[in-house]
This record gives structure tokens, sequence and C-alpha cells, in this order.
């Protein structure tokens, strides 16, 4: 029926859905100028827009494309989403893209960057080192130094000046949506009846697939909808997922979750595309505003090591504060981030009398029935305890 | 089989023993020590203060020599390690920190820890899981991973030098001694003498027949470089090894009966099964020439050392520079290279660990490099560093073998 058809165009949680559905390679071809890969979790954004490139998130393909060549590359026991995105790349469907860049996440996506290198040498292919340490003078002026690298690569290769006024409008372009995604994740944790939480993700995901403009437009819309809704709540389990902030699960999984039962209240979905906990300052040196809010007003993260604040005890903090009741773990197969975080988290919360379960997952996967049984008796314990 | 041992390895023993029992007296009577990792490390630092240097991973890696790895591995899995966690890691969750410290009185339990994040990533994870069962202060040595042209920037160096100067402080803090800057010059030129020997003992290996192993006997130097660097034992020690390998090769002799093959090998060893892999290895007559793992902790080879004019200038080069797991995966490609050019080497073995992606993830992009960009025959066989579990010596072996069959053929039809 036609007039299906135009109400899913006209719901911007629907065309959310289309627009990830459609993945990076149409991402790359709807827009005009050039774009710029941006491989998780956090990448500073506004240093490529503000050249004229399209950040863009390089995350994979989930259960999109078949393995090829990839697979001689990396082996059986290196996480999907090294292979998928390499396999991209290998079957030529990133090659109009102007860019890519990786950062000091784990020793895989460090190693990607090289093989990116060496198999696409037509592309920039940056690798950024993240400070892994806490604020201080040290920390804040070596990241100005390394985003200082960064700028003056791309202005080598685009053969042009990117003036400090251009990253001071990128970041209040930027602002926008972050802040709009951080009232979605606000209503979620007072309201989990009125987002489900495969809508707020589709929709951030989108996100990483639209220039920042468009996103911030497709927020405002799907989050007066979200106000006009009168949704009752159900007796389920309020839940923070933690675990998934690089290779992303399949939307069926996070349906499973919360058809088993669960309210997920907050989780680390895209972490980088929402990583400021603040608005990043929007007037001085915009690279050392840029620094300065990765190191002190940003989100924790597996990928990060911070001395002023341990992942652990945030987590469970994080759990008091949005009135969790437990927290699934949901980290990406053979991730070793998330799966060495694991042991902190599950020893804190236990002291904390924190109740939790483990749900491992490939971007890949398309049966969840066991997972969907797994949650399921997991909630019941705790509904009917 | 082969007889491996010389007199290289009697003395490293002798001075590792004498470092071992530093560390028991040390769990007994609480001589200040800190962990500290062995890539591009800063030990000169802590030894400038009399601090014992306590090495996690050496301890993993001889807990799998002695094959006593996997219940501790099972115990640290049980803690809710993955299986697909990094086992040295493991290894030393069930060993040391599991249960709130070392039992056996063998090392002490640290006053602080040092993370010397030179590259990989698992490094950060270990030691804040250290730390926070221990209870022990860490001191984050963040240390900006090298860039595609080799050099650092200025903010890569000023950000370590930063660094090294707030862990002196943390060293005055813990001893209540001042930093004395002179000490630490002379340790730093014990350090360039150690270096100076260990790079001039692979140069060595450019002789045909290599007077050692630059994989297997390597082990026996990579303490004493690592871990001794900056005593005078360790000094002392590369001298006597220098002498020892310049008779050598002055009487042709190498570590087997016969070089028939020469290779360069890429990544760390299966430990648990050093001695059957070697066999596998000297049963062709094949030579490791020069390996990526003893690089690990510096590569001296292309004249890096210590200056005492600049100590932490070039301590922090050492980190940031002149250690293979600073360096991209690129550049790794361009040392091996080297590595088969200089030392003349048939091909290339690539032991690819599950345990260490920072090693492994991409290796299958290194193997089409050399095999199919530059021609240079190159076998990759799979196992662990410190799990037993990974390690299938007959699947193993009819590898190795069908390799080196099929290098021999190729000899003797160049040959023809
Ligand atoms: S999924 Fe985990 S291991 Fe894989 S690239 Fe991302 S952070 Fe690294
Ligand atoms: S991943 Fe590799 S380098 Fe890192 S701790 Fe494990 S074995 Fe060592």
């Amino acid at each position: 029926m036609n007039t299906a058809i135009t109400a899913v165009a006209t719901s911007p949680v629907a065309r959310a859905k289309e627009i990830c559905a459609a993945g990076l390679p149409d991402a790359i071809r709807r827009h005009p100028g050039p774009a710029f890969g941006c491989f998780p979790v956090y990448s500073p954004f506004e240093l490529y827009h503000a050249a004229g490139l399209l950040p863009l998130g390089l995350m994979g393909a989930g259960g999109t494309i078949d393995i090829v060549h990839a697979d001689a590359r990396f082996q059986s026991f290196v996480c999907s989403i090294a292979k998928t995105t390499l396999e991209l790349g290998l079957q030529k469907r990133l090659t109009a893209l102007e860019g890519v860049a990786f950062h000091s996440i784990c020793d895989v996506a460090r190693n990607l960057a090289s093989v990116f290198r060496r198999n696409f040498p037509g592309l920039h292919v940056e690798y950024i080192h993240l400070a892994q340490n806490g604020a201080g003078d040290a920390a804040e002026d070596y990241l100005v130094s390394e985003y200082r690298r960064a700028l003056a690569g791309l202005e080598e290769r685009l053969k042009r000046r990117i003036g400090d006024e251009a990253i001071r409008a990128s970041i209040r372009t930027y602002n926008r949506p972050r802040a709009l995604m951080r009232r979605l994740y606000e209503i979620r944790a007072r309201e989990p009846e009125r987002v489900t939480a495969s809508e707020a993700f589709t929709l951030v995901r989108a996100g990483t697939f639209m220039p920042p403009e468009d996103h911030a437009a497709l927020l405002e819309g799907s989050l007066a909808e979200f106000a006009t809704r009168r949704n009752k709540r159900m007796d389920r389990v309020r839940v923070v997922v933690e675990g998934a902030f690089c290779e992303q699960p399949p939307v069926g999984l996070i349906d499973v979750m919360e058809a088993a039962g669960c309210y997920v209240v907050d989780d680390d979905f895209c972490a980088g595309w929402r990583w400021f906990r603040e608005d990043v300052i929007e007037t001085g040196d915009p690279v050392r505003a840029l620094a300065r809010a990765y190191l002190s007003r940003s989100r924790c993260s597996s990928t990060r090591h911070d001395p002023d604040r341990p992942r652990h005890l945030e987590l469970v903090e994080r759990v008091k504060s949005t009135g969790a009741q437990a927290v699934v773990f949901m980290p990406a197969k053979f991730c070793e981030p998330a799966l060495f975080d694991y042991v902190l988290f599950r020893r804190e919360l236990e002291k904390a009398g924190v109740p939790h379960i483990l749900i491992e997952f490939e971007e890949k996967m398309w049966t969840f029935e066991r997972t969907r049984g797994e949650i399921e008796t997991f909630v019941e314990s705790l509904l009917f305890d | 089989m082969a007889e491996y041992q010389g007199v290289v390895h009697t003395k490293s023993r002798e001075i590792m023993s004498a470092w071992y029992d530093r560390l028991a007296a040390a769990a007994k009577n609480g001589t200040p020590s800190a962990c500290i990792m062995i890539s591009g490390n800063c030990v000169e630092i802590l030894r400038s203060f009399d601090i014992e240097p306590v090495f996690p991973e050496v301890n993993a890696l001889q807990l799998a020599i002695r094959k006593q790895s996997l219940p501790l591995i099972l115990k640290a899995e049980e803690m809710g390690y993955s299986s697909d966690n990094c086992a040295y890691v493991k290894a030393d969750a069930g060993y040391t920190f599991g249960e709130g410290g070392p039992s056996d009185g063998k090392i002490p339990v640290p006053n602080f820890l040092v993370c010397n994040f030179v590259g990989c990533n698992v490094y950060i994870k270990w030691f804040e899981h250290s730390a926070a069962f221990l209870g022990v202060p860490l001191v984050m040595i963040d240390v900006p991973f090298l860039h595609p042209d080799g050099k650092p920037t200025e903010g890569d160096v000023r950000y370590v030098v930063a660094q090294l100067r707030k862990l002196i402080e943390t060293c005055e803090k813990v001893t209540g001694k001042k930093f004395d800057i002179d000490r630490l010059r002379e340790i730093c030129a014990l350090s360039a003498r150690a270096g100076a020997g260990w790079a001039r003992a692979k140069e060595l290996c450019q002789n045909t027949p290599a007077p050692f192993d630059a994989y297997f006997d390597s082990i026996n130097m990579m303490g004493p470089i690592n871990v001794l660097r900056g005593t005078k034992d360790a000094a002392d020690f590369f001298d006597a090894a220098v002498k020892e390998y310049e008779e050598m090769v002055a009487a042709k002799k190498g570590p087997l009966a016969q070089e028939k093959f020469r290779i360069v090998v890429e990544g760390p060893p299966p430990y648990p099964y050093y001695r059957q892999f070697r066999d596998l290895f000297a049963a062709w007559g094949a030579v490791a020439v020069q390996s990526t793992y003893s690089t690990v902790g510096g590569i001296w080879e292309w004249g890096f050392r210590h200056d005492p004019k600049r100590p932490l200038e070039s301590i922090a080069e050492l980190m940031l520079v002149n250690n293979l797991c600073n360096r991209s995966l690129l550049q790794r490609y361009e040392q091996i290279k080297r590595y088969v050019e200089e030392w003349k080497a048939d091909a290339l073995v690539i032991h690819s660990v599950k345990s260490c992606r920072l090693f492994s993830a991409g290796q299958g992009d290194m193997r089409d490099y050399f095999a199919n960009q530059l021609g240079v025959p190159t076998l990759l066989v799979e196992s662990d560093l410190e799990d037993p579990r990974y390690y299938a010596q007959a699947m193993m072996k009819n590898r190795i073998d069908a390799f080196f069959e099929s290098l021999e053929h190729r000899k003797l039809l160049r040959r023809a």
C-alpha cells in the first residue's frame, strides 16, 4: 500500500532505519562532497569536518557483506568489525572516501591502520594516538600537538588551510546533535517506555551515516514525536548495557533484549559519537577545546585509561544514577578491551550487589533465540526474586 | 637432538638467577620494588633509586617454559577472563594477583606499578588489574605511537619526558631518596655498553654460519638487555657474549652442526613447547639469523644507544622509537625486509600467537606482502606463547617439514 510507504517516509525513526540499513557505501554515495571514514571509538570529527570532509562511521558492515578476502589477512581470533571494515575496502566500496582515521583503542585497530595504508594507497590513513592518561597540562599539550599534527597532514593532502574559525564552527555544529542525543538518553533513563532501545540505537547509529545538521534535525523530529507518546510502563528490569562501544550489535539483538523483559536505561552503543558529557567549548583555541573535552568532559571508556575515573567505579555509579537494577555486559566476540574490563566490572558489581549477565555478540549474528532464553531466565530471576 | 646450550647460556642464567634472588630477598625484607613491562622500558630510572624491577612478563614466560601455566590460566578464566584474552595476563592473574599477591615468596608485592604503555594496549589492562587486585598505585607512562615517518614530534617527546619526571617524583616518595641525575648518567652509560654488545652480537649473525640462533638463543640475551640493563653485570655479560661469538665466527662455528637454511622469525615463541618447536627447525638445519621478537624491548642494531649526556631524552627515545612494540605493522614489514636482505635469509617464518594481537593481528597481510609482493618464501604457523592448549606438535611438524622440503627443492633447482 502506498500510504504505508508515505507513513514510513515521514517518521524520523523509520528514516533512520532506512539510513542504517543502507550502510556506509550508500552514505558515501549519497553525500555530494568528499567524506572521511572514522573507525571507533572516538574521533575528533570536527577536524575533518572543518576540512570540508564529512565524517562517517567506518564501523564494520554487520551482516551485509560476505567475507571473501579479509579472512586471509586477519586470523580467526580477531573481531568481526576489523574484518568487515577491511572487506569493504578490499571489495572497493570505500574508494570514494578521501581518507580514514584509526585510534589508539586496541592492538587490532592499530594494526588495521597499517593494513589499510598498504592496501589502499589512495586513501589518506590517519592514526591518532589519543592520550591514555589523566587530565593534566602534559596530556592536554600533547593532545593539542597530536591534533595539530593530524590537521597538518590533512592540509597537505587537501592543499588547503584549515583555520581555527572553521574548527570552531564545526564544534558548534557537532555540539547540537550531541546535546540532542544526551536528551534522548535522559528520556530513556527517566521514562524508558517512551523510546524503545532499538529506536534510540537506530537514531544514534544513523548519525554516523549523515551530516551533523541533518542528524540534529532527525533527532529533533523524533524527540518531538516521543514527547507525545503515552506508553504504559511495563514490569521490566531496568538495565545498563556495557561493552558494545566499537563493533555494533545487530538491531535484532537489542529488540530481543527488550522483548525478553528489559528496559535499557543506558548503554555505550556508538559511544564515540556521543563522547562528551557536556558541550565542547565554542570559544578560544578550538583544538585545545577539543583536547580538553576529550580529557575531562568525556565518558568513561574501555578503550581509555583514566586514573581519575576508574571505569569499574564509574559503572557502579551509573547504575545507581540511572536507577538500573542490573547490568548486561555485551562485548563483541574477541573484543579484548571489553573482555578484559569484564573482570573488574564483575568484581565491582558483585561488591555492590548488582546482578549482571554476560552476552557476547557478533555484528553479523542473525539468530537470537538462545540469547533470548538467557535473558528471559535472567529477568525472571530478578523479577520473581 | 641438538645440544643448544653454551657459555652465553650459562652466564645469562647466573646473572638472571642473581636477580631472582634479589626479588626473593625483597619479598622478605621489603626492599622497594616496582612492576614494569619489557617493551621499551625505563628501568634505568627505577635502578637509579635502587628500586628492584619486577617483570610480570618474564614471570609469565617462566611459568610457561616450566609447563606451569595452564592451571593458572584456568584459574584466571574462573575469575572472569575470557579464553580470548592474552594468556600472559591470565597466567599472571592466576599466579600473582588473583589471591591478593604471590604466595610462594619468590617475588615481592611491589610498592607500585609502572605501566610503560609502549604499543601494547593489553599492558594497560594488565596493570589496571594488578593495581586493583593488589591495591597498589599505578604510574602510567603513555607513549605516543610512532608516526609513519618514524619521527616523534616535539610534543610526543615532551609528553613522555614530563611523565618520566612524574615517575621520578613517585620514586622519590617511595624511597625517600633524592633523584641523582649523575647516578642515572652512570646507569645510562652501562645501558649503552650493553646495547652496543647486543647490537654487535646480532651483527655477527650476518656471517655464515651465524654464531647463534637469533630467535631461540636470543632469550638468553633478552633477559640481560631488557631486565638487567643498566647494571655492570649486564654490560660485562655482553662483552663476554661478543667475545664468544667472535671466536665462533672465526672458527666458522654455529649453534647447529650445519647451517643449511637461514631464516628470519617473526612473532613470539611457543614457550610451553619451546624445545619441541626448536627441534623442528634444527632437524632441517634452519637457523634464525634475525628475529623480531628479540626487539620487543628495544632495537639496538640500527645504532640507538642510551646517552649519559641526555639520560631522560634518550630513555624517551627508546620508548618512542627504538622498540618493536611502538612501531607500526608496516614499520615491522620494513624491519623484516632489512633483516631478510642484510642478514641474507632464505625465508621468513611467522609464528602467529593467539594471545598477542599486537604481534598477530594482520599477519595474514604480512604474509601476503612477503610471499606475493616480495617473493620471499614465507611460512605462517599458529599456536600460542603461553597457553599450551593451542600447540599441536604433529600439525606443526607437518607444516614445517613441508615448507623446508619445498625450500630445499627450490635451492636444488637454483643450483642446477
Ligand atoms: S571490537 Fe574491540 S578488539 Fe575489535 S577493533 Fe573494536 S575495540 Fe578493538
Ligand atoms: S598482547 Fe602481546 S605484547 Fe601485549 S601483553 Fe600480551 S603477549 Fe605481551
